[in-house]
């Protein structure tokens, strides 16, 4: 069994990852104008659309529905899409996945081929979740990113730091730098229409010599078996249309129930994704259609752990999530740090409680609380999931795991933890504590203030000043008060 | 266990059923939004022409098919583009005369790639989002002549604009298993420091003949 | 009641006289009520004038305050971070100490929704029908400060005189959790002399969170030096809230800048008579 989330196994913990991020000031001013942007947009178009709260509460009902009875949903899929001429392969995790495509690639690849068969492949997250390109390249297949934010992210070696705009790290400088290397342009310059007209030129060759696509999807479509792609450049209808096998990777929990739920969707997430009413171009088709794109299309439906979400309500909500990273967009500590700082290729809220769960909570632990559960995540969720409940929900297993080991039992964490939590729950002891550190602060005071406090306390007093514990406690006033017969 | 039927397992599993059944489900699902709108014909043709010239969209309004031919003439005079390509049987009458047109008999992709212009007609249209869709195959072609070419000229009926999307995609739903693609404006992307730049691939440029 | 002219309103009010606005002139006394007073364990010993300030407004406003000695914390510090069954007890004990309370009042947002997000769940969680019960008839008299002015005693002008600029901080609880949007900016611009100014930017989150300010202290530092520059911005004296949790973090970056800006939670401010030299804050 070998579920994979990116790289995320080998990842630092948050707080070591942020601190690193935060001393690069590039990518956060990069990140901070991205998110702005885009965070403004969205907020237009949904204040234009009075009937939002319905559609967010529609979108949730349908993922709820569908993911309570998800078997049957997507048996239905798999039905009408081979009905069709499709073919549908299950994959239980990473390796078995990366396992199918390489061996459908290589049936499909020319024989008579002395270099090593290329695949074009569009935006999706699933493929960076289980590795595909390294699985590919390992094979002796090269995969070229079409998406232009993913071409510059794979061109430049680099990782992916946003669901939606992946290299939203990168300015045009670096990105003229890295298409002059690559692209064999010396002279070309930083203008975005420059750059993006270089990229057009490079992928359009591409485009009509390669045979084989890989591509993602955003919806699966039980009741007809049509898959749809959301895209706004183009190239995922390139890669859709123009070659002739079409090999398309779909999380389980992509399946919705019915062609007329995309009513919702397709109002949705455009708005949540990159604030427009419509993005340029949806893709939608059915199996095969003879003379009509790639004759050959096999779908990989995926589970990678996502199968584990689905027994406990709470954790279920997690995959109602239909990647539109407005949650991202919203988070005020995305924003300080970026993408790369989860060390997963999911992040931001969403990310902080997908990557732990796919992983059983093996990796990504300090993930959950890369938060202040201040809610602006659930305030733009399309499909209402509730992520600071389930962040709190995956502290509580965290915890409940490491109060198992001897290791955690004798953290600091718990030991104060259990030491206040028997402090609050006897009134004289906790009076007790109050005197007691009113006291224990005297050797931290510096002129009023307190300063080097230690252990974990020690992360206030390294950036904030904090005054000192006053000498009289609300309590105390109030029985002095008493005792004057003040009150009444 | 194959794949399958271990996945199978494992949510049922997980859902405590030996196979679920979504009953009805479905159609109990709460839908308060908005689904239709009591918005004219006028008002509606009004916001989707705003849409499309929000899109730098090229709009010719004509009274009837007869003006077809001529509307077509005009864009592409205007656009300096001598020949057209046409999915197969495209009617004649609606081909201006004096230029080279080519109907797409099962073309190569190298053939089409060297097109500038391709006309098609539509299946339903989106006021409020200024969408288009394209149920492929017949007179809107198949998905790649839409593609390749640089200038997409479609011709929109009136009567196939909608208010908002739910109504279009019920228009639709009856050809659901059909390739369909929905444009909204020319392709683009905001990857380069949130500039938004257009026409990164697909037609460039889009003309609409509104035909009444 | 009493017919008194406008311009003796505020004076009216400090003497725990309410004015009807809707009926023009006529006052009423308001029907006093008895309201227990949770004052929330971190108020208890860093912000005891917060608490202060809640029982001498309460008591001017004619009402009777209790303090059920008790009580000590509501357990959200051991919920949030994860220590669920470390909390339980704590909510039993709240549940317990308030059960027979009329109205209760908690000068603490994040106290508040706590008890309205997870105390329900956590009777569930413990399979306890009775806890449940006593969670679910105890909800609905408890309030959060500005909550039980505005809402429960339907009072918006205090008669409160603090003649200084201010800047509001929506701390996220009360804000998102709580719904509390308009209701502290009415509070305060019936204060006579107070100027109040918009904080830019105001919804995004000072970086306190709980243990986050500590267990992610460079993430909360980066987040609280974005809301120190909004504050700064504003060139108000005062920034304010329903939270000492989040003015504690914003006046800890502020003073450690060589700020003056001082922080004085809302209470403070809706009890002031004299202003800041009357010696609050």
């Amino acid at each position: 069994m070998s579920i994979r989330v990116g790289k995320a196994a080998k990842a630092p913990a948050f707080p070591i990852a942020a601190h690193k991020a935060l001393e690069n000031n590039q990518l956060r001013a990069n990140v901070r104008r991205a998110t702005t942007t885009i965070r403004n947009k969205r907020a237009l178009r949904v204040e234009e659309m009075p009937d939002w709260e319905a559609l967010r509460s529609a979108g949730a009902a349908i993922k709820q529905h569908t993911l309570a009875h998800l078997d049957h949903y997507l048996e239905e899929f798999v039905a009408n899409c081979e009905r069709a001429g499709g073919k549908v392969h299950w994959a239980r995790d990473a390796d078995e996945a990366n396992s199918i495509a390489i061996n459908l690639i290589r049936t499909y690849a020319p024989k008579d081929s002395t270099t090593p068969v290329e695949v074009i492949k569009v935006k999706t997250m699933t493929s960076d979740e289980i590795q595909m390109n390294h699985a590919l390249e390992a094979a002796g297949i090269t995969p070229i990113e079409t998406d232009l934010a993913d071409m510059i992210v794979q061109l430049g070696h680099d990782e992916p730091s946003h669901i939606v705009v992946p290299a939203l790290h990168k300015n045009r400088t670096e990105i003229r730098d890295i298409f002059r290397a690559s692209m064999n342009k010396p002279e070309l310059t930083d203008q975005p229409e420059d750059l993006t007209s270089a990229a057009r030129k490079y992928l359009r060759e591409r485009f009509l010599r390669t045979k084989i696509a890989v591509s993602g999807a955003n919806f699966a479509i039980a009741d007809t078996g049509t898959v749809c792609v959301v895209e706004s450049e183009g190239n995922g209808r390139m890669c859709l249309t123009l070659p002739e096998v079409l090999i398309t990777l779909v999380g389980i929990e992509k399946v919705i129930p019915s062609f007329g739920d995309l009513e919702v969707y397709l109002q949705t997430l455009p708005r949540s994704a990159t604030g427009e009413r419509m993005n340029p171009y949806n893709s939608l088709w059915t199996g095969v259609t003879p003379g009509d794109g790639p004759q050959h299309f096999h779908v990989i439906l995926l589970d990678n752990g996502r199968t584990k979400l689905l027994e406990d309500e709470m954790e279920r909500e997690t995959l109602q999530c239909i990647r539109c990273a407005a949650c991202l967009n919203a988070c005020p500590v995305y924003r300080e740090t970026g993408g790369h700082a989860y060390g997963s290729i999911y992040s931001g809220p969403i990310g902080a409680i997908l990557s732990p769960q796919l992983q059983s909570l093996e990796h990504s632990r300090s993930l959950p609380y890369a938060s202040t559960l201040c809610g602006a995540c659930y305030e733009v969720c399309p499909v209402k999931i509730n992520i600071p409940e389930v962040l709190i929900h995956l502290r509580g297993r965290v915890v409940r795991e490491d109060q198992k080991t001897l290791k955690g039992k004798l953290g600091v964490e718990n030991i104060a933890m259990q030491a206040a939590a028997t402090i609050f729950r006897n009134e004289r002891r906790y009076e007790a504590s109050q005197r007691l550190a009113r006291i224990g602060q005297l050797a931290f005071e510096r002129k009023g203030m307190l300063t080097n406090l230690p252990g974990m306390a020690g992360g206030w007093t390294a950036t904030r000043d904090l005054k000192p514990i006053p000498s009289h406690s609300f309590r105390d006033w109030w029985k002095s008060r008493k005792k004057k017969g003040a009150s009444n | 266990m194959t794949a399958r039927e271990e996945i199978l397992a494992r949510i049922q599993g997980a859902l405590h059923v030996r196979a679920s059944d979504p009953a009805n489900g479905h159609g109990q699902i709460e839908r308060t939004y908005t689904r239709t709108t009591s918005m004219t014909e006028h008002q509606t043709i009004d916001l989707f022409i705003d849409r499309l010239v929000d899109y730098d969209t090229e709009v010719i309004q004509v009274s009837n098919d007869a003006g077809i031919a001529a509307a077509v003439a005009q864009s592409m005079t205007k656009a300096q583009e001598t020949a057209l390509l046409a999915p197969a049987g495209f009617p004649q009458e609606w081909l201006p005369s004096g230029i080279a047109i080519t109907f797409d008999e099962s073309l190569s992709h190298e053939a089409l790639d060297a097109e500038k212009t391709v006309i098609t007609t539509c299946e339903a249209a989106v006021a409020s989002t200024g969408t288009i869709f394209l149920v492929h195959g017949g007179l809107q072609g198949r998905r790649v002549i839409t593609l390749l070419p640089d200038h997409h000229i479609c011709i929109v009926r009136r009567s196939q604009v909608f208010s908002v999307l739910p109504e279009a995609l019920t228009a639709v739903t009856s050809s659901a298993t059909k390739p369909i693609t929905t444009i909204s404006g020319p392709s683009a992307t905001s990857d380069i420091e949130m500039v938004r730049i257009r026409g990164v691939h697909g037609p460039r440029s889009l003309t609409v003949i509104l035909v009444s | 009641m009493w017919l008194i002219p406008s311009e003796c309103e505020p004076r009216a009010v400090r003497f725990g006289i309410q004015p009807d606005r809707s009926s023009g002139y006529f006052l009423r006394r308001p029907t006093p009520l008895r309201i227990a007073l949770f004052v929330a364990c971190y108020n208890d010993t860093l912000f005891p004038q917060t608490g202060v300030a809640v029982t001498e407004l309460l008591e001017r406003l004619g009402h009777t305050v209790e303090f059920p000695l008790a009580q000590t914390c509501c357990g959200q510090m051991h919920y949030n971070t994860g220590y669920h069954g470390e909390a339980v007890p704590l909510v039993r004990r709240f549940v317990e100490l308030f059960r027979d309370a009329e109205t209760v009042c908690v000068p603490s947002a994040s106290c508040v929704a706590m008890m309205r997000e997870h105390y329900e769940l956590i009777a569930r969680n413990e399979d306890d029908p009775a806890l449940l019960a006593e969670v679910q008839a105890l909800l609905p008299r408890v309030f959060e400060f500005s909550e039980l002015l505005t809402k429960k005693l339907k009072v918006t002008d205090v008669g409160a005189h603090f003649p200084h600029s201010v800047t509001y901080h929506p701390s996220c609880h009360s804000l998102r959790m709580l719904n509390i949007r308009e209701e502290p900016l009415t509070l305060l611009r019936a204060v006579d002399g107070l100027n109040l100014i918009e904080l830019p930017n105001r919804e995004q989150c000072c970086g306190f969170g709980g243990t986050f300010a500590v267990k992610n202290m460079d993430v909360s530092t980066a987040m609280l030096a974005e809301k120190k520059a909004c504050v700064i911005e504003t060139k108000a004296e005062v920034v304010t809230s329903l939270d000492n949790s989040c003015l504690m973090q914003i006046y800890g970056g502020l003073h450690r800048d060589g700020s003056n800006v001082r922080t004085v939670h809302i209470a403070e401010i809706l009890n002031s008579v004299k202003g800041l030299a009357g010696g609050n804050a």
